[in-house]
């Protein structure tokens, strides 16, 4: 059992009960706990079934590095699952459940699986389920997807919110143990800025829990020293609760900071810290390992340094007598420290022959027995830890002893956290005196310098005695405080530290040395994904040899832990297996995030309304107001529609057609691109830029044009007006406004330098409003102030002046095939101008219409649109328009494109008019033409026209302009829809209407 | 900061003030800044072209070929650009960008980190000071940002984007989520 103790437990405040629910059942606990404390504490020690084999699984660790105790959290919008008990602080109210079992904790089939582990072995889904095809979707995905898997998918939208926060600083330093807080002072008087990270809520790693004296202070009142000491400096700034989680090129670091996971609030729950740092050093400690014997998974089984962090920090007994096992000198202290609070420990085993050091004289001292050269042949329980079987280390396991227990405390050595320093490609080291990989400091990560940035420190550098970490501290502190520019004066007299003498440890990899098969098959490497000794042999007998084919074909390493207690284990049963030193297998990579972060942390706060940026109008609260529907065009919202009451959208659009096509319409056309292209080369540069010639237009007048990409395809288009001598106005589209700026600055900057030209993007600084329809001219006539007969503002020209006493450009461009003129005022009249026009336009019922009218009017005038008739690959030829691409100028962007064979080979598609043979019949949108059981194009833009009366359509089509009569057929799920090809033009093909 | 009644909307919310400036009048110069044309460019505006990423007296240097003009009071778009023209003989394009652009004030001790939380810029007190001048994004919108002092922030965006800009600020500036780093 385990049970909450009267003494230690520093990190609780046994004043401060809190309440929580763990499957649905009531617990209580302590301000302070974890997760993972708390349900110790109230001897919940199956905490959930694992993955594969649904065997009872146990809390291991205490902290990021849990691979068991993960749960699914909270509830509705605040549910998520996958959190570690290890790192979740308590709080009342917080609801936890058990995952992946069915249907319960305690009863689950799913554990059927435990029984026939001898027919999932590594790789099983690979060799079995084969055969017959279907089976697999139908029959064997279902079944193991339900087995299977972790925590479940919430269902509902996140209710918290998160942030970002961008962070400079000199120094950062990843980690708040010893060596991180002594980095931290160190650098701190240098004078550098110094942001520390610590991803707990408290500062000071080992020391608050293990016997160790720094200058005369015991462990905690050290800690408490080095807190007051940074907290002179003005210039080192600490966070707990924030983890450093990731690395990156150039300095460039992510922090996870957990704002109120222990306090749920409306205010960020988590911040994304994204930190630029000179210099970095990772201070992030060690992980102990596991040892390999069977069934050291049985709940139960815990890392020996996790058993005395509960004791101490949280005063919980993970056991009323638990054995030691372990192969280093460091699980001694777990048992003095449960000698200390007067638990039983009935044995420590130390797989060494000679055993411990001076902690070992002190257990034996106590009166604790010691069997030197043992091993843990097995665990017995079944869902947790009734005895362990002992015998000889080296041998095969046969079973000298069993002792009674309810706790197992292992300790496989330690392996330093070299993630953060690995992320941006530290290379590591291995350490075999200690059987460890650990950095190379000669091989650090570089920087845009070609310098290392990254420093450890610590156990994580691999320095494994309190003396060692603060020696190597002080040594990345001030090697990176000179880096920096901030050096520091003569060294300080090292801090003293009581040592204590320890023997070597010893690699031992199995348990006993020559494990049978029987006793590998249930010893675990892998306790989230169920990967056995065994399998990782069977995938070395199989042939994966590199560590990465290992890992996927085995799942060692994968999933929320990412192996970080079991691929040091794993790595060296491989060795063994392909009979290959350690270091010469390597290690899989080290990827960020340390430990899973939120997906909201990662979002920030575009979330909800501020998901993406949305462009407005000046004129889109009047549309809002008059029944507009919306629709995205870029980041742009436009008025898709106007609906009036009982309206359908279909009848809104037919009316705004016919209101347009037979008296006048309104159109708020602002979103259009508007660059000023200004400069004596103006007119050569827009030679280049478009296809058509633009240098031969005369001021005062407009022109349509083309813009292609190197490869000689459409990407932009629009109406050019040259303002003067030297000005010209290129109207781009909605979505190319701040592409088609980028574009003409990147050629004018990297290639084009020479020409003495200029752009600005005027795009808002007008609203521009069409007024189409047979009466457009009478509308503007009545709002009075300038000419616009004709004769004074002939189609495709523009002019200047008050209309209505509105400062307004008006051009006699038409996208409709009305008689229309575009009216640009500045945007802080539009609105007024705007209104001005549908006053002056009621006696002739002037309608608003949006953008769907507008494109079933240019559909019906045979006008393409970039992005509907184009889509990246297509040329302007494709589209019958070789009358706008210039045959006479010496070049222009994507001349060289459209001249190369397969752009003027025989068989591209071609635009093309589509009638259908039934005048009910509309095409569905993108339906491809199929003949003789080949696709032979498909439809761009598909409408109902009201003005004709019947479908319209345009399509790309093989060798289109040649097929001009022949009925295509476009089979769409199960119907086969027929049309003829026609012209693209459908009406007033010789624009007489638009040119009035 | 400017008179309340210069604002179109104000949040006062938060931890820091939010309010969005009405019409503010500006002037888009671009030209190749050379010795020539700076000295020109003082003889029209009364004020020398500001160095690089700075702003002073109302004149932002944009890019290494474009400044971002605030016309004084009792000055027009229209006649600043008419003294740029005539006195600029190098190639240039100068226009009125007063409608295309939203400015906003943030006032408050923590405007810094509204930003900070958007805009991948060092905003600490001794990085960012009086008369730098910096052209980011915050969030996903495109912005430049100056200090008018040492807790009064102005900050431009396109027109467009005015009020989801607002907003923006506003959740950024909500009280209890100030990260209290710089």
């Amino acid at each position: 059992m385990s049970f909450r103790l009267p003494t230690f437990g520093h990190l609780i405040d046994r004043d401060s009960p809190v309440s929580f629910t763990f499957n649905g059942k009531s617990v209580q606990g302590f301000k302070g706990d974890t997760l993972a404390s708390a349900l110790m504490a109230a001897d919940h020690r199956m905490v959930g079934r694992s993955f594969k084999y649904h065997r009872p699984r146990g809390i291991v660790a205490s902290g990021g590095e849990e691979p068991n105790a993960l749960m699914n959290m909270g509830e509705g919008a605040r549910f998520e699952p996958n959190q570690r008990a290890t790192t979740t602080e308590v709080f009342n109210g917080l609801t936890a459940r058990s995952q992946n079992h069915w249907p319960s904790l305690a009863f689950d089939i799913g554990a059927l699986n435990n029984k026939l582990a001898r027919f999932l072995p590594a790789g099983f889904y690979y060799k079995t389920f084969m055969k017959p095809a279907w089976a697999w979707k139908h029959v064997f995905e279902p079944i193991i997807r339900r087995s299977a898997g972790l925590g479940q998918v919430p269902t509902e939208r996140d209710a918290d919110c998160y942030e970002y926060f961008y962070a400079y600083t000199d120094i950062l330093i990843t980690g708040g143990g010893v060596a991180g807080l002594e980095a931290a002072l160190e650098a701190g008087r240098s004078g550098a800025k110094v942001l520390l990270l610590e991803q707990s809520p408290h500062f000071g790693g080992r020391l608050m829990v293990d016997d160790v004296e720094v200058d005369g202070r015991a462990g905690p009142a050290h800690i408490a020293h080095l807190l007051t000491e940074i907290g002179k400096l003005p210039n080192v700034s600490l966070r707990p609760r924030t983890q450093g989680a990731g690395v990156f090129d150039h300095g460039y670091a992510l922090g996870y900071e957990r704002l109120n996971d222990h306090a749920p609030s409306t205010t960020p729950r988590h911040r994304l810290w994204r930190i630029r740092a000179k210099r970095i050093i990772t201070a992030t400690g060690a992980l102990e390992r596991t040892l390999n014997f069977a069934g050291n998974d049985i709940p139960g089984v815990m890392l020996a340094s996790a058993v005395r962090d509960y004791v101490r920090l949280y005063g919980t007994a993970p056991g009323a007598r638990t054995v030691v096992v372990t192969n280093n000198d460091d699980a001694y202290r777990t048992a003095l420290t449960l000698h200390a609070v007067g638990l039983e420990v009935p044995a420590i085993i130390d797989a060494r022959p000679q055993g411990g050091g001076a902690l070992a004289e002190q257990a034996r001292a106590l009166g604790v027995r010691i069997e030197t050269g043992h091993a843990v042949a097995k665990v017995n329980g079944k869902i947790h830890v009734k005895s362990v079987e002992i015998c000889l280390q080296s041998g095969a396991g046969g079973a000298v002893e069993t002792i009674a227990c309810d706790c197992v405390a292992m300790s496989g050595g330690f392996s330093p956290v070299v993630h953060l320093w690995s992320h941006c490609g530290g290379k590591l080291n291995w350490d075999a005196a200690n059987a460890m990989f650990s950095p190379d400091p000669s091989r650090p990560p570089t920087d845009q310098n070609g310098e290392g940035f990254v420093i450890t420190a610590g156990s994580a550098f691999g320095a494994l005695t309190t003396e060692a970490c603060l020696q190597s501290a002080t040594a990345a502190a001030r090697q990176a405080a000179d880096e920096v520019g901030h050096s520091l004066p003569e060294e300080a007299a090292a801090r003293e530290v009581r040592t204590i003498s320890e023997n070597p440890m010893a690699p031992i990899w199995s348990m006993p040395d020559k494990a049978p098969y029987k006793l590998r098959a249930k010893t675990w490497l892998d306790f989230q994904n169920d990967v056995k000794v065994s399998d990782v042999q069977l995938a070395a007998r199989e042939g994966f040899e590199s560590v990465e084919h290992t890992k996927r074909y085995t799942t060692l390493g994968m999933a929320t832990d990412q192996g970080k207690l079991s691929n040091i284990n794993g790595l060296a049963v491989l060795a063994g297996a392909l009979d290959a030193e350690i270091p010469n297998v390597g290690t899989t990579t080290f990827r960020p995030p340390y430990t899973p972060i939120s997906l909201g942390a990662i979002a920030g706060e575009a979330a909800g309304p501020l998901f993406k940026p949305t462009r407005k109008t000046t004129i889109d609260g009047w549309h809002e107001s008059h029944g507009a529907i919306f629709e995205p065009v870029a980041d742009w919202r436009r008025a898709y529609a106007y609906l009036q009451a009982g309206e359908t959208t279909q009848d809104a659009i037919t009316r705004e057609i016919l209101a347009t096509r037979g008296s006048v319409g309104l159109f708020d056309a602002s979103t259009l691109g508007k660059i000023i292209v200004k400069g004596p080369d103006a007119g050569k540069f827009l030679d280049l830029v478009y296809t058509n010639m633009m240098s031969t237009l005369k001021p005062g007048k407009c022109r349509y044009g083309l813009m292609c990409n190197e490869n000689g395809f459409l990407m932009d288009d629009g109406v050019v007006a040259r303002l003067d001598e030297d000005t010209f106005l290129c109207h781009t589209t909605t979505g190319g406004s701040d592409r088609i700026h980028a574009h003409m600055e990147e050629w004018l900057q990297t290639e084009w330098w020479e020409l003495k030209v200029f752009t600005a993007n005027l795009t808002e600084q007008f609203t521009q409003i069409v007024v189409a329809g047979p009466n457009a001219r009478k509308v503007l006539e009545a709002l009075g102030g300038m000419d616009v007969s004709r004769e004074a503002l002939p189609f495709m020209t523009f002019t200047e002046g008050k209309l209505g006493g509105i400062q307004a450009r008006i051009f006699r461009i038409s996208f409709s095939g009305e008689l229309s003129y575009e009216i640009a005022v500045p945007a802080s009249q539009g609105l007024l101008m705007w209104n001005l026009l549908l006053q002056a336009g009621a006696d002739h019922g002037i309608s608003p219409y949006g953008t769907e009218a507008l494109h079933v009017m240019r559909g019906e005038k045979g006008f393409v649109v970039v992005g509907d008739e184009s889509d990246g690959t297509v040329t302007p030829h494709d589209l019958g328009m070789s009358w706008a691409v210039s045959k006479k100028k010496e070049d222009f962007i994507g001349k060289r494109g459209m001249q190369r064979s397969f752009l003027t080979a025989e068989g591209r598609k071609q635009l093309v008019g589509l009638r259908t043979l039934s005048d009910t019949e509309k095409l569905p949108e993108s339906a491809h033409a199929v003949e003789d059981g080949k696709a032979i194009g498909h439809v761009t833009s598909t409408y109902f026209s009201p003005t004709l009366g019947h479908p319209i359509a345009m399509a790309l089509i093989v060798g289109g302009r040649a097929r001009m009569g022949e009925v295509l057929a476009f089979p769409v799920a199960g119907t086969v829809h027929k049309a003829r090809v026609v012209d693209p033009v459908f009406y007033d093909k010789e624009g007489a209407q638009q040119d009035v | 900061m400017s008179d309340l009644m210069s604002f179109s909307e104000i949040d006062g919310s938060g931890a820091v003030l939010v309010a969005a400036q009405r019409r503010v009048m500006m002037v888009t110069l671009k030209a190749e800044l050379s010795k020539a044309t700076r000295a020109a460019i003082k003889k029209a505006l009364g004020t020398p072209v500001p160095a690089a990423r700075k702003i002073a007296n109302g004149i932002a240097w944009m890019a290494p070929d474009e400044l971002l003009i605030m016309v004084p009071q009792g000055d027009t778009p229209e006649a600043m650009i008419a003294r740029l023209t005539a006195e600029l003989k190098a190639p240039m394009l100068a226009v009125d960008v007063s409608d295309a652009r939203a400015v906003f004030t943030l006032k408050g001790n923590k405007a810094r980190e509204v930003l900070a939380k958007g805009a991948p810029v060092d905003l600490a007190p001794e990085a960012f000071t009086l008369g730098d001048f910096r052209r980011t994004r915050l969030g996903q919108v495109a912005v430049a940002f100056w200090l008018e002092a040492d807790d009064e922030i102005t900050l431009v965006c396109f027109a467009s984007l005015k009020q989801f800009m607002f907003e923006w600020l506003v959740n950024a500036a909500q009280k209890g989520s100030m990260p209290e780093f710089l």
